[in-house]
């Protein structure tokens, strides 16, 4: 699972209000090459909280990203490769994803976080 | 031949035209994950003749609700890289958990990748995922069965589809028009017992057109791959009720006998 996938899930639970950022729990973390493409990070970039991209790649053990940033920054090449490298090449393999408001695990297995719920969770 | 294609086809091993999509022999499986057969092919069908229009289209984000075996978001993947379409993101989900390891291996097996989250439809991506998917394609749960059926573990939630195969259709179409970006495309396979016709007038009142892009008939089953767009000049949703005055012929491509079936 890459960051940019944790970066679109929420808790799904019913009743919860504040399901975002979900937590990490990491147990393996991959790091795979992808090909660099400055358009598809400049598209996706107003689309991403950064908050919440900045607490997991730490998470991951990446502290490369700046606390803040802005689209101004995007002409920028070395925050560029930063932003690449967090969003799409940091890969979640095994651990879990934490509702902030439940506590709730859900858990992450082959890089492949499981979203579904109980039946008293729908 | 661009670069692209070259290690398109290297990650292949494969030549000639097979490499436009996924290949049978690559594609997992396992008894629990439906295998592709001749919906999936012809969605895929539907995507390789709309190759040209998906390739000037520049896709940011394609996504796949219900990848099963991955064959189809394998192909799309493919077929845009193959044409130095590069930098697209895909993303698939799956009710059945093997089906999202199935899909996996079938994409890497194809060295092409996609993002697989295992959730009912687009559960827990509903809110964040909001107008970003450019390209969504879905080969739903369409064969009707009975209620009970519907959504259950294992195999038989890629087919059950309930009453008229549209008790899972239906609750797509509403996640689908929320994720779609505003100038998305959403391929869908239909079954004829579906009412298709009744699902494009359904899409239509919320502003969307339509068109068949592959009619198939088997001897089991009368099969369409529906594409629908946001029309230019969509009306807002809640006047849609007054949108059945449109004069505009081109604004519903759909003539009313194009799913009749006769035999």
């Amino acid at each position: 699972m890459r960051l940019l996938t944790h970066n679109m899930l929420s808790s799904n639970i019913k009743g919860v209000t504040n399901g975002f950022p979900l937590q990490l729990e990491v147990e393996k973390m991959v790091v795979k090459e992808v090909a660099f493409n400055g358009d598809f990070l400049k598209n996706i970039f107003p689309k991403i909280e950064w908050k919440a991209l900045l607490d997991a790649a730490v998470a991951m053990g990446c502290g490369d990203l700046p606390e803040n940033a802005e689209a101004t920054m995007l002409d920028n090449e070395e925050f560029l490769r930063k932003f690449h490298h967090a969003l799409l090449q940091l890969h979640l393999e095994e651990g879990a994803l934490i509702c902030p408001e439940t506590g709730r695990r859900f858990p992450v297995s082959k890089g492949i976080p499981n979203m579904l719920l109980h039946e008293d969770e729908v | 031949m661009t670069k692209e294609h070259d290690e398109a086809n290297n990650a292949l091993v494969c030549s000639g035209n097979s490499s436009r999509c996924a290949q049978i022999r690559l594609v997992a499986s396992d008894p629990e994950v439906y295998e592709p057969c001749d919906d999936s092919f012809a969605l895929v069908d539907a995507l390789l003749a709309e190759r040209a229009n998906l390739v000037e289209f520049k896709p940011n984000l394609c996504m796949e609700i219900g990848c099963g075996s991955g064959y189809v978001i394998t192909s799309l993947a493919i077929m845009l890289a193959s044409q130095g379409r590069t930098g697209v993101h895909y993303m698939a989900t799956d009710l059945n958990e093997v089906a999202a390891q199935v899909t996996c291996k079938t994409l890497e097996a194809h060295g092409v990748h996609a993002e697989i989250v295992c959730t009912d439809i687009a559960s827990g991506l509903d809110r964040r995922l909001v107008g970003m998917v450019d390209v969504m394609v879905v080969n739903p749960p369409y064969v009707p069965t009975p209620e009970e059926e519907v959504g259950c573990h294992g195999i038989a939630a890629s087919w059950a589809g309930g009453e008229h195969g549209r008790r899972v259709i239906d609750r797509i179409l509403l996640v689908v028009q929320h994720l779609l970006s505003i100038r998305g495309w959403f391929y869908l396979v239909t079954l004829t017992a579906n009412n298709p016709l009744e699902i494009c007038l359904m899409m239509r009142e919320k502003g969307y057109e339509s068109r068949i892009i592959v009619q198939r008939s088997t001897e089991e089953e009368s099969l369409h791959v529906l594409k629908f767009w946001r029309s230019k000049d969509s009306p807002p949703q809640r006047e849609s009720n007054t949108a059945n005055a449109s004069s505009d012929s081109s604004y519903f491509t759909l003539p009313r006998w194009a799913f009749w079936r006769g035999r």
